[in-house]
């Protein structure tokens, strides 16, 4: 009794073997525990699970739902990635999403005539600048007076949102027929050109060219470069006379106007018109994504495609009547458990043996 | 005027059901821990709630479910948080997401379900006899009652009380309450878990005094309103209450217009609260007339307290 003692030590460096199975051990313990809820409320977790995967991977029409849905999560995920890469939190890309879907979508309507296909492809770049441009704006208080970006990023989604809200049940509703909050559809000719024979939309290559020039741009940029010295070292910047002023609107905008194609992708590419529940949580699921990709936007992409396919699997296992909000709560659980276990990839906890009860030799073992 | 009477006496009661989490907040962001997860720690004490009131009927101790839970999501928020050090920006969302899937999860069973018990209002002997304000203020239910106590209670222990002084010295520098030898961890763990209780409170005054039903997500964006309204108040009580009856008043306002004079969207009046916010925030960052000494921002709000860091 009492002769055994914990100790945590710092990790000078971690492993690689441990950097990739921590999150994934975490991500199993996650799953047992939301089985604990799973069972609770009278269903097998094992087997409800096992529908999920195979549904959400394995089935060409459950696959090409998981990749649909997995497009706007990628784009925002890589939004996110590039503000908190730089320190800077940027929890506004629900509605950065928001006002580039409202924006790109007002052109189509009050737009002047023109070849759609001109149409489209202004309509897309009027999305990510409109969204570049919210996210701008949050970021203006922060680069002038010093103002936290966070709180206002995330208040400002709301503002975005109710937006949303009263033009797809005021001005914009379309008022053929039923009284729902949708706006009318958009052109045939509008929407984004379907992949070689699949029903997954352009929008996939538009998102993984995205984390590869990301890529691209922090590894081998100047400006990247930049980015990386302010967030590691701020007054280290400042006396290399990088422009952090510039700098936080260049992030900011780079993330919103990311945020912003989310919304284009979804508008153009899978909805085809306007509603109040367009993002749908995307954007702070881009939090989530951004964060346990550790913020490398190659990894965006794959994780992006897992949380889309938890997603489509919580559809599959409703029909046997389990709540479909077990997606958000796994998620949330993911979330919650890799937070934790990132401790552990930081930290070595020692297990030893003491060999005596005085305190004092205690501290030179 | 009897309609003014009960936009008024709504407003109050909106700004109760905010009141306990920004209450709960002030206190854990002034110990310098930010949980931007009210939005689904409401939503657990609003389908906690709900769910014991079906089975057991009793209000009694459906209120001691919510309080159980708020304690074990703050255990597990200040564990992240204060012993793992984690990002509490990340953090707090994590809760966020996995409070309102767990909520809409374990609600799906009570959903439509109806309980027919709820706190009541209850008319004081007295007090709700006073024209007009006894009306607006009296006659309410005993979760609003109980909130007309909180609120000179934790002014006066913020201001008035050691203890106050050692929250306040939590969040401006912790350090040197550690070298008094007060325990930072301890008390960190102490006041996270107050604010996640009062959250819980706040969601199930919704569920069980508000309304009487759950359903997915029935906060609507409460919980942001009430971290919102954390900053909007720069961290004191008092301006929180004042905060709390302006936010109230305006949405309710606002949804009461639309009946009589549809002119401006209901949507407008509720984007109040965040635009609110943020001008607050901008005007209190120190650029404006001086104004740095109107706001009471912990200095180590988000910090994660390390020994070693000392």
């Amino acid at each position: 009794m009492g002769n055994m003692y914990f100790r945590l030590e710092k990790r000078i460096r971690t492993p690689l073997a441990i950097r990739i199975l921590n999150p994934v051990v975490f991500i199993v313990l996650a799953m047992g525990f939301c089985g604990i809820f799973i069972t609770l409320a009278g269903f097998e977790p094992v087997k409800v699970y096992a529908k999920m995967i195979k549904t959400a991977f394995f089935t060409s029409k459950g696959l090409t739902q998981t990749i649909l849905y997995s497009i706007p999560l990628m784009l925002c995920g890589l939004g996110v990635s590039i503000s908190f890469k730089m320190n800077l939190n940027n929890l506004g890309a629900e509605g950065q999403y928001a006002v580039g879907a409202i924006a790109s979508f007002g052109f189509v309507i009050y737009g002047p005539s023109m070849p759609l296909s001109i149409k489209l492809i202004l309509a897309i770049l009027i999305g990510i600048a409109a969204g570049c441009l919210w996210s701008v704006l949050a970021a203006i208080p922060k680069a002038l007076w010093n103002v936290n970006e966070t709180i206002i990023s995330l208040m400002m989604n709301y503002i975005a949102l109710l937006f949303l809200d009263y033009l797809c049940r005021g001005p914009w509703m379309n008022n053929e027929g039923l009284n729902l909050p949708y706006s009318a559809s958009i052109n045939k000719m509008l929407y984004l050109p379907n992949l070689f024979g699949t029903e997954i939309n352009s929008g996939i290559i538009i998102a993984i060219i995205s984390a590869i020039v990301i890529y691209w741009f922090f590894k081998k940029t100047t400006s990247g470069y930049q980015i990386s010295v302010i967030k590691n070292s701020l007054s280290a910047a400042r006396y290399a006379g990088m422009n952090i002023k510039k700098n936080i609107l260049l992030v900011m905008g780079i993330s919103g106007a990311l945020a912003g194609m989310a919304g284009v992708v979804k508008i153009f590419g899978i909805t085809h018109r306007l509603q109040p529940s367009l993002p749908g949580g995307a954007g702070f699921t881009g939090i989530i994504i951004a964060y346990l990709s550790k913020f490398n936007p190659l990894i965006v992409i794959v994780v992006s495609f897992f949380i889309a396919g938890l997603n489509t699997g919580s559809y599959s296992v409703q029909i046997s009547g389990v709540p479909s909000q077990i997606a958000t709560m796994i998620q949330g659980a993911i979330l919650v458990f890799v937070l934790a276990g990132e401790f552990f990839a930081r930290n070595k906890i020692i297990v030893g043996r003491r060999v005596s009860a005085d305190p004092l030799k205690e501290g030179e073992a | 005027m009897a309609f003014i009477i009960s936009i008024l006496a709504a407003a109050v009661v909106y700004a109760v059901s905010i009141l306990y989490a920004t209450i709960g907040e002030i206190f854990s962001q002034r110990a310098g821990v930010m949980n931007l997860g009210l939005e689904g720690i409401m939503l657990m004490g609003a389908v906690s709630g709900y769910i014991t009131v079906v089975h057991t009927h009793s209000l009694a101790l459906s209120m001691l479910v919510v309080i159980i839970v708020g304690l074990l999501l703050g255990l597990l928020y200040s564990f992240l948080t204060v012993t793992l050090k984690a990002n509490q920006i990340v953090c707090g969302l994590a809760i966020l997401t996995f409070g309102m899937g767990l909520s809409g999860f374990l609600g799906k069973s009570v959903s439509g379900v109806s309980a027919n018990l709820k706190f009541e209002s209850y008319p004081l002997p007295v007090l709700s006899k006073i024209p007009i304000l006894g009306d607006v203020f009296f006659n309410q239910d005993l979760l609003v009652y109980i909130m007309y106590l909180i609120i000179p209670l934790s002014i006066f222990y913020i201001y008035r009380t050691k203890y106050g002084m050692r929250l306040r010295a939590l969040g401006e520098n912790p350090a040197a309450l550690d070298v008094e030898g007060i325990n930072v961890f301890a008390l960190r763990y102490a006041y996270v878990i107050f604010g996640c209780i009062m959250t819980t409170i706040s969601g199930a005054y919704l569920s069980l005094a508000y309304t009487n039903f759950w359903s997915e997500g029935m906060t609507g964006g409460r919980g942001w309103i009430a971290a919102a309204l954390v900053t909007f108040a720069s961290w004191k009580p008092r301006a929180a209450v004042w905060g709390a009856l302006l936010f109230g008043g305006i949405s309710i306002i606002g949804t009461n217009l639309q009946i009589y004079l549809p002119v401006i969207p209901s949507q407008f009046f509720s984007m109040f609260p965040y635009l609110a916010t943020i001008i607050v925030l901008i005007l209190a960052s120190g650029k404006f007339k001086n104004s740095k000494k109107h706001t009471e921002e912990p200095a180590s709000l988000c910090i994660p307290y390390e020994r070693e860091g000392r």
